[in-house]
């Protein structure tokens, strides 16, 4: 059964071979690394495309395996972000090995992501199409506001929280004791958190995330998902549970991006709500589309080159976002007009048996 | 009186907002299309108006309020063109595609325009000059009104009706009717659906520039980004009243700048946009179509 349902699934050859590319990638750039080959800012970029990575993957399971749009992933991603900084700042003392208290607050902002995403979820996920988007993206909103409004700090006694929403609260309402640190100063975010993320990390957890979500496909929940997005009164006429499992499909890719927020967050000094506003939904939407909706490979690729390519261009200056845009709606023009795509099979006509030849 | 001057501020937001829903709700109707680059067309309104006015006033010697119409309508020519133009190179080529194919399309058109302003007109905000100035004092200066608020409600239910009049009595309305309803069979009625597509931008697109002609006039910060937020409480707005429904998304416009404006007022500024968001995931949950739209239960 097993063995069958396995050739049924399209023998996973393409996942070993995203492990093997990732594994690839990591000790190459290692390396490279350790040569001293890589300028600053790109060493720099090394944790943020990770993260980035990770991202796309948890939005991937979203828009491209459960079939609906989700303007609001950002907002996750913050909430993991922020969770990590405080717990990671919380413990410094407690936990003073580094590598520790970063798997700790990982855990914890992985935890805190998928309780909102259960959250989240109740009501999102009974709205369909457009109207979940647009609650997705207000949700984002509000987590961007709400955070915004937060000032924590931590001291001997513990964590002290204030919600600053009247605008009037400052750090020196917290009442920290001696020794005490605030972590989150409402609107300018965390400030002065040790970082502790490393390219190590990032590419640790890319390869649990890709584990994740590629067993998450071939599995029988992960079918249900599919089941339901090709075709949804089909599948609930032979009684899959619509909502318990984009339910679980929507938790596991917050889940996730809790755990990219987590690696995010520490990975900067300074950090702040407004980072994780619209615009960088949109962004890990822009990678999902354009490496493939469904493709956990394309989404990796794609968000390594789309993250480099505006750095990379940094000499062009005020150029690269221009160029950017252009970029984006040319590789739509070309991916998706029959007519670009029929011209650009006809220059390379060996494309359409090479990617028959990986797929087998 | 406190609560009259809030309200009127919040009218005149919301109808800044209905303006913008309306082009919003039109080119979704139509086109099933999320127009992110609805936003920036505004923006670009903007900024056209305000080099326009400039001009004008200053080289001519023209009457300030008929430099103010030459502005208004150079900025409604200009946006009209960019919104065909941006139609037919951008989204026409996709009319088949998936449609996350064109949202990314149109997220790439948004960031051009952006970062196109941003490269022409610079980083730098501009204040922009009202195109129409001073307040009318009742109650013996209990209550102001600025005339610029009182021109955008009049301006928008003007365009409202002007809307609902237009796609229920002329050809091209009905056109578009019937292309939202069913593009095929509308081609076999012997409508030209491309065209019929390419006026409704026209029609968003001129909608877009008076409507950044007024938010600049009552909010008068003019800088590239100007139009995003507006872009997406605009959506927000179209979406809580129905979208693809005209008095939908005009209603929807005037209660969220209402709501954004006592909330500012009353609540928290922190948090004005989180009660806007909070009451539109209410109200989609109670009704899931918006207030004025037609829910449409799937066929098997």
């Amino acid at each position: 059964m097993s063995k069958k349902l396995k050739k049924l699934s399209g023998a996973p050859k393409r996942d070993y071979f995203s492990y093997l590319l990732v594994t690839a990638a990591f000790i190459l750039i290692t390396a490279l690394n350790g040569g001293g080959l890589l300028s600053k800012q790109m060493q720099g970029l090394l944790v943020p495309v990770c993260c980035y990575i990770i991202m796309a993957l948890s939005l991937n399971l979203t828009v491209g395996i459960m079939g609906e749009l989700s303007l609001g992933h950002a907002g996750f991603m913050s909430l993991g972000a922020f969770s990590g900084v405080v717990v990671s700042q919380s413990l410094i003392t407690a936990v003073p090995n580094d590598a520790l208290r970063l798997v700790i607050s990982i855990a914890v902002g992985a935890v805190v992501a998928a309780f909102a995403g259960f959250l989240i979820g109740l009501p999102v996920l009974r709205l369909r199409g457009d109207y979940l988007a647009i609650v997705t993206l207000a949700f984002g909103e509000i987590i961007m506001d709400v955070i915004n409004c937060l000032i924590v700090g931590h001291d001997a006694n513990g964590l002290h929280v204030i919600f600053n929403f009247r605008g009037d609260k400052t750090v020196a309402d917290l009442d920290l004791a001696e020794g005490g640190v605030a972590i989150i100063k409402g609107a300018q975010g965390a400030v002065g958190t040790k970082t502790i993320s490393t390219f190590t990390a990032g590419f640790i957890i890319i390869l649990i995330t890709l584990f994740i979500v590629l067993n998450f496909i071939r599995s029988r929940t992960g079918r249900a998902v599919i089941a339901i997005r090709d075709n949804r009164i089909a599948a609930e006429s032979v009684g899959v549970d619509v909502m318990k499992y984009k339910m679980i499909a929507f938790v596991i890719s917050t889940t996730l991006a809790g755990m990219a927020g987590a690696l995010y967050g520490l990975n900067f000094s300074m950090i702040s709500a407004d980072k994780f506003n619209f615009n960088t939904s949109i962004l890990v939407l822009v990678f999902v589309v354009l490496g493939g909706l469904g493709n956990m490979l394309g989404s990796i690729i794609a968000a390594t080159v789309l993250y480099i390519l505006p750095e990379a261009l940094r000499g062009l200056q005020d150029y690269r976002m221009l160029i950017y845009a252009i970029v984006l709606i040319l590789v739509m023009l070309a991916t998706n007009n029959p007519k670009v795509r029929n011209l650009f099979l006809r220059i390379i006509p060996k494309r359409k048996s090479a990617e028959g030849g990986t797929a087998k | 009186m406190e609560f009259l001057s809030y309200l009127i501020s919040g009218l005149n937001l919301g109808s800044v907002y209905a303006i913008i829903a309306l082009g919003y709700t039109m080119v979704y109707g139509i086109a099933k299309m999320l127009n992110f680059a609805h936003g920036d067309v505004i923006m670009v309104g903007g900024f056209i108006s305000y080099y326009a006015l400039d001009a004008v006033f200053k080289k001519s010697g023209l009457p300030f309020w008929f430099s103010a119409i030459i502005a208004v309508v150079l900025a409604m020519i200009v946006c009209t063109v960019l919104g065909v133009l941006i139609e037919g190179l951008a989204y026409r080529p996709l009319r088949a595609a998936p449609s996350l194919a064109v949202l990314i399309t149109a997220i790439g058109v948004s960031y051009f325009l952006q970062n196109s302003a941003l490269l022409i007109c610079g980083a730098q905000f501009k204040t922009y000059q009202s195109i129409i100035s001073g307040t009318l004092n009742l109650f013996g200066g209990g209550l102001s009104i600025p005339y610029v608020s009182m021109l955008t409600v009049v301006v928008c239910i003007v365009i409202m009706v002007g809307l609902t009049l237009f796609t229920s009595k002329t050809k091209m309305g009905k056109a578009m009717r019937a292309c939202s309803e069913d593009k095929g069979a509308a081609q076999l009625m012997g409508i030209n659906v491309n065209k019929t597509i390419s006026t409704t931008f026209a029609i968003g697109s001129a909608l877009a520039a008076i409507a950044g002609v007024l938010l600049c006039s009552s909010f008068p910060i003019l800088k590239p980004t100007t139009g995003s937020m507006p872009g997406i409480k605009a959506f927000t707005a179209a979406v809580f009243g129905g979208i693809g429904s005209i008095p939908g998304a005009f209603l929807g416009g005037l209660l969220l700048g209402i709501i954004e404006s006592f909330a500012k007022a009353y609540i928290s500024t922190q948090l004005a946009n989180t009660i806007v968001f909070a009451v539109l995931i209410i109200v989609l949950l109670v009704r899931p179509a918006g207030l004025l739209g037609k829910y449409v239960p799937e066929k098997v």
